[in-house]
């Protein structure tokens, strides 16, 4: 539904790795993706799948030391955000790009009112003086859906509800009109019917603004409800990628299967155990020359354990990074 | 707010009244004569009547009615009669000291000056340097100027005053000759020469204090700022792209300061307490150096008097900490 038109962002072959005592680990490696205007892409993966660090590495939110990002390109409307300074980093985090962050209890500062947090970008990036921000604020405020927004200017965060802090993030994220929205894991703090207020929310302030969206979550349920795309990320790296509906109706990666048949369903035989992954995702002390679920992968061969696959197209916008895959690939040639 | 602070005053009434029975029980069962240190050649009948004279052959609870009578009628009327020239008091019997014979108030106010300049000044000094130094190691934790931060508060917070003080005496008075190792109290600052003595006799002992007063503090702000520097809304601060300027000074700083100014505040009696030791190192007499000597002296209505006064501050200043608790932290709400 969004194909055409530029990428808004463009990301190569980033790696980023942490220095720690007696090493480094691998957080990201070689991930690349684009991002169209107004699209929603899903990253989802498991905890320690390098969802969240990948997004931070993009405009510089990680701590450094210790992270490092190591190679790649960043390009967000053709300018390469790892080459820049940190003050156009700067002026983009919070400007052309915003960000939600998971839990809306301590994301925001518990010592200032609302209003000053929200008009706090507005002043730096929109330069606007405190009345045109005030005015802005309430607009805002008004657009996430928080009723008496001019009077819940002063309030403080602890005087809203979880649901309601999230919007006010969601409010800090589109003060400047950010081109691009990235979401770390927005609703996984919320219980379910605030979950739901949100991503409706989200939907519709989508549609009215045109900002295309990151959406990082390890919730299969709301990426089917809310993404235009799919990437599913392991060991620090793409594994599949493709439409919602084609990643849902043709996985191909073992890792994808195994992801969506942990969902559990309420149709059909009441399921006797719930189905889980065995083990636990690594932690690459040195860039993967292997396939990195091969450990936990049901069908793995052999060849698994020889090399790392590349992430070969196997249809439209539908490429996957496994050694069976490129093997029936082949086959099939 | 205020029906809290009200309703906090109101309590503290009896607490006070508690504190100040127990202080008087206290050395009520404390052995010791004030006429231990007259001349034993006064024969026994007379130093019994001494005693009689200084209201000792009344009933513990007489006495302690009459102190109270003094400290909150008699006295604060004396107070207000040296202010405005009236004439409340009427000659009223004042809490007299059994050592000087004068009104102990009076003693108070003629020692109150020397130790707020110095231990006051050292307890400012001390906040001044330890906020930026609790800061900096905390921003840039682990680097050489935390670790030697670290050294120094280490230094300052184990090695006693009293051998601080005493290594200063001997490198700056007695081998340099830069300051003088005895605080003259009779000193008049009245020109720049003056001021520049007051400033060499105040240095040693508030550097003394300092060091010790910016150890502790220093490390209370930095484990503060390392506390929220980790925090969400600092990563959101840095997502809205603020200056790390804004982030550190702005978002972390306001809400590291909540526990330190606490600390900060109920430190501040310990200030009026006078630092017993070093003002007996360098020779300041100040609060502290009474309270001794009256202790020494079994000079009950001294010790009663001053150990009152510090209670009296400890309980307004614990009073002030939760008022700038709630003041500085919208969470926390009294009404």
């Amino acid at each position: 539904m969004h194909d055409g038109g530029r990428p808004v962002l463009e990301v190569q072959g980033l790696k980023t790795v942490f220095r720690v005592r007696g090493g480094e680990i691998h957080a990201v490696n070689d991930v690349s993706f684009d991002l169209k205007p107004g699209e929603l892409l899903g990253v989802v993966g498991e905890s320690g799948s390098g969802k969240s660090v990948t997004m931070m590495s993009l405009l510089g939110l990680l701590p450094s030391p210790p992270a490092e990002v190591r190679d790649g390109k960043v390009l967000l409307d053709g300018q390469d955000l790892l080459k820049t300074d940190e003050d156009t980093l700067r002026d983009i985090r919070g400007g052309k790009v915003g960000f939600i962050f998971q839990d809306p209890m301590t994301s925001l500062n518990p010592v200032f009112t609302v209003g000053y947090q929200i008009m706090e970008p507005l002043r730096k990036h929109m330069g606007m003086d405190k009345k045109a921000a005030k005015a802005r604020a309430v607009e805002l405020l008004e657009l996430v859906g928080i009723p008496g927004a001019a009077q819940r200017l002063s309030d403080y965060p602890h005087q809203f509800s979880g649901g309601m802090r999230q919007r006010v993030m969601i409010a800090i994220a589109l003060a400047c009109d950010p081109k691009v929205l990235i979401a770390d894991e927005p609703t996984t703090a919320l219980d379910v019917t605030i979950q739901a207020q949100i991503i409706e929310l989200m939907k519709e302030l989508r549609q009215k603004l045109g900002m295309a969206v990151i959406w990082i979550t390890h919730d299969l349920g709301v990426i089917a409800g809310i993404a235009d795309r799919v990437m599913v990320m392991y060991g620090g790296q793409v594994v599949e990628h493709a439409p919602v509906r084609e990643l849902f109706g043709n996985p191909q990666h073992p890792y994808t299967k195994a992801l969506l048949k942990t969902v559990p369903s309420v149709r059909g035989e009441r399921v006797r155990r719930l189905t889980i992954i065995e083990g636990q995702p690594p932690i690459l002390g040195a860039p993967p020359s292997a396939c990195p679920f091969r450990d936990r992968c049901g069908s793995a061969v052999d060849e698994c354990a020889r090399r790392n696959p590349s992430r070969t197209a196997i249809g439209k916008g539908h490429d996957v990074a496994c050694v069976l895959v490129e093997q029936k690939e082949a086959a099939h040639a | 707010m205020l029906t809290y602070t009200i309703r906090r005053l109101i309590l503290a009434v009896p607490t006070l009244l508690f504190i100040a029975l127990v202080i008087f029980l206290l050395l009520e069962l404390a052995p010791g004569d004030p006429m231990a240190e007259m001349p034993l050649t006064i024969p026994p009948e007379v130093k019994e009547k001494m005693r009689e004279a200084l209201g000792l052959g009344q009933p513990w609870y007489v006495r302690f009615y009459l102190w109270l009578y003094q400290f909150f009628i008699v006295e604060p009327q004396y107070w207000i009669d040296g202010l405005f020239g009236t004439n409340f008091a009427d000659g009223a019997q004042r809490i007299i000291s059994f050592q000087s014979r004068s009104p102990v108030f009076n003693t108070i106010a003629e020692r109150i000056p020397q130790t707020l300049w110095v231990v006051g000044m050292s307890y400012v000094v001390g906040v001044i340097i330890a906020l930026p130094i609790g800061i900096i190691s905390a921003v840039r934790q682990y680097s050489w100027f935390d670790n030697f931060g670290t050294f120094i508060s280490m230094v300052g917070f184990s090695v006693p005053t009293f051998f601080t003080g005493v290594l200063l005496i001997v490198i700056f008075s007695v081998n340099l000759g830069w300051f003088p190792s005895i605080y003259d109290t009779t000193l008049k600052v009245n020109d720049w020469p003056s001021f520049v003595k007051q400033l060499k006799q105040m240095a040693m002992p508030v550097f003394v204090l300092a060091l010790y007063n910016a150890a502790q503090i220093s490390r209370f702000m930095r484990a503060s700022m390392l506390d929220n520097l980790g925090q969400d809304y600092v990563r959101t601060a840095r997502a809205k792209g603020m200056t790390e300027k804004v982030v550190v000074l702005k978002h972390v700083l306001r809400n590291s300061l909540i526990p330190v100014v606490t600390v900060i505040a109920l430190g501040v009696p310990q200030v009026f307490g006078g630092a017993i030791i070093t003002e007996q190192v360098f020779k300041v007499n100040g609060l502290g150096q009474l309270l001794i000597i009256a202790i020494h002296g079994n000079d009950v209505p001294m010790v009663l008097t001053l150990t009152f006064i510090f209670a009296v501050l400890i309980v307004v200043f614990n009073l002030i900490a939760d008022i700038l608790y709630g003041v500085l932290d919208p969470r926390i709400r009294y009404d």
